[in-house]
């Protein structure tokens, strides 16, 4: 245990305000020449997915769904329901985990693992607050929208696995959605990064901070903004095939996809791995679009709620409500649309997103270097 | 061209309209849909607003003349078999004993003051097999029985689904047999003394 790193490791709140200081002490942090610091960085956004999974992924979708649909959603369990999801848990962890006699073993058993650590791996380039990042990347953003590829791995190795028709089927269509929205999505992220002149997550967010608040925010900082900031929104939707794209899941065709063998902790794990992604993708659309953790509340006058609102921990608050706003959006849409067909969805990515997003590349990058 | 823009343009309202239902009725989640009854005027204008019914701690009241769970008011039975031979799928079973004349006052008289002349020890309706199609009702001459506004009466054991209705313990039952059966041997040994004497009678005149 060396000593400096003794004398920086203190209660978070001690540890100083400055930029990465939370995740720089955190890494530094050895016991017994073991780098516990950095394990215990990167179980802070695992336990962060599971705690939000469970209370806002699964209860939250259950309350919203229902309270569009003019239901009430579950009641029985607890007041309101609120311990439901704990009893969801406990039937998963008692289920039989079945591996489907033909199946093939080796990939039915790694898809939802290397489901899961697909949409985990970009958690590592968010930063969660001014403090805490889990790898300050200079190319955070390329490494952000590479990694997810990951999933579509983890994907195609659950549908094939399965030796299942409706799996194959689920698998296939997913692959041919998720590299096909990778396209705008990618050229829309483009565009906040060319505002940016960089792809470190943390240096972007720091380009939208300022006293105005959300003025400063890249959505509200060129006129054509909004459209890749729309264009990454609805190809992030399809990428973590979410409704109205999810077509590879089609419960009325296709059973539940690719996911449709698993069951137990591993349909846990598929779950688990979508709600991860979903808050990835949401926290990616604050960061580039939305100012990440920067307070969106303005200095008025004497009134300096900006600097009321900012800070490490306030941070950390602003980025997990932008991103938790974004999954209600996501929510909301989906108890609003029915599902888009294949062919739809094919037309929509290559007919309407990818020329969109060329057409707002263009327009951003004349922007950027005309327009001071 | 212009239909390429015009469906980019029709899909965006669309999406917009429809999210803007659906976050209306997400607000309107805070409140309960009126409960205005098919009477009256407001039924129709009350589209907003939760809909489910709790059920176990919530019920919409049936109807006070509804006809549900069937019901037998054994005081007014007079065993007479009716709704027996009545049902459809034989749902209700009876015995009867027939009164005793000494016990006649004892077994009482229905509600509209008419002699019942049977026991009824058993009478059984397995209510999980009526249909509540009615028939017995009709048919039954006192109307003690009765289709009863009760609909949620779910059991875990299905043999708690048999409803007895009978006025008298097995052992009451037994008792009654016995008497009948002691009256019946006496009437019947009297029958046979007096047979015998009026043989003797016949035979002495001769």
């Amino acid at each position: 245990m060396s000593s400096p790193a003794l004398s920086q490791f203190s209660i978070p709140f001690l540890m100083g305000n400055n930029l990465n200081a939370w995740s720089e002490a955190l890494a530094g942090f050895n016991l017994l020449g073991l780098p516990l610091g950095l394990v215990i960085l990167a179980a802070i956004p695992l336990v962060f997915i599971a705690l939000y999974s469970l209370t806002y992924g699964v209860y939250g979708e259950r309350k919203i769904s229902a309270f569009m649909q003019d239901r009430l959603g579950p009641m029985e369990v607890g007041k309101w329901g609120i311990l439901q999801t704990i009893a969801d848990i406990l039937k998963l962890l008692q289920k039989e985990d079945i591996v489907p006699a033909s199946a093939d073993k080796f990939l039915f058993v790694i898809g939802p693992g290397v489901l899961f650590v697909g949409s985990f791996l970009a958690y590592a380039v968010l930063p969660f607050s001014s403090a805490f990042i889990g790898a300050s990347l200079n190319v955070g953003l390329f490494y952000a929208i590479g990694i997810v590829a990951l999933e579509v791995v983890g994907i195609l190795a659950a549908g094939w696995g399965s030796n299942n028709k409706w799996s194959l089927y689920g698998a296939v269509r997913s692959v041919a959605q998720i590299v096909s929205y990778e396209i705008p999505a990618a050229i829309a992220l483009l565009c906040g990064a060319m505002m940016a002149g960089t792809l470190d997550m943390q240096k972007i967010t720091i380009l939208q901070s300022g006293s105005l608040g959300f003025a400063h925010f890249f959505l509200f900082q060129s006129p054509i903004a909004w459209l890749p900031f729309l264009i990454y929104f609805i190809a992030s939707l399809a990428e973590v095939n979410r409704a109205p794209f999810d077509i590879p899941e089609a419960e009325s065709e296709l059973v539940a996809g690719y996911f449709t063998e698993y069951s137990g902790m591993k349909f846990a794990v598929i779950f688990l791995a979508e709600y991860g992604s979903m808050f990835m993708v949401s926290a990616i659309i604050s960061i580039v679009f939305l100012g990440g953790w920067n307070s969106p509340l303005p200095n008025i006058g004497s009134l300096a709620l900006n600097d009321m609102t900012s800070g490490p921990v306030w941070g950390a608050c602003w980025i997990i409500m932008k991103g938790f706003f974004f999954i209600f959006v996501q929510m909301w849409l989906r108890w609003t649309l029915p599902r888009l067909r294949v062919d739809q969805l094919m037309y929509l990515c290559w007919k309407v997103l990818t020329p969109f997003a060329f057409v707002s590349f263009v327009l951003t990058a004349i922007w950027e270097v005309y327009v001071p | 061209m212009s239909e390429y823009f015009g469906n980019i343009k029709t899909g965006a309202v669309t999406i917009a309209s429809g999210m803007g239902i659906t976050l209306k009725h997400f607000f309107n989640a805070i409140h309960r849909k009126g409960d205005a009854g098919v009477d009256d005027a407001a039924y129709f204008r009350q589209v907003d607003g939760l809909c489910t019914l709790q059920y176990p701690r919530e019920v919409i009241p049936t109807p006070q003349n509804g006809r549900y769970r069937l019901y037998n008011n054994i005081e007014d039975c007079i065993g007479c078999g009716q709704c027996v031979r009545a049902c459809p799928i034989a749902c209700i079973s009876m015995e009867t004993i027939k009164v005793a004349a000494d016990d006649l006052a004892l077994c009482g008289k229905t509600s509209d003051g008419q002699q019942k002349k049977f026991w009824v020890p058993v009478f059984d309706i397995d209510v999980a097999k009526c249909m509540t199609c009615g028939i017995c009702t009709t048919v039954c001459p006192t109307e003690c029985l009765a289709h009863t506004p009760v609909s949620d009466f779910s059991e875990f054991d299905r043999s708690n689904f048999i409803y007895h209705f009978g006025n008298l313990s097995r052992l009451e039952a037994e008792a009654k047999r016995r008497k009948n059966a002691e009256l019946q041997a006496k009437a019947q040994a009297e029958k046979e003394k007096k047979a015998a004497e009026a043989l003797k009678e016949n035979s002495g005149g001769e």
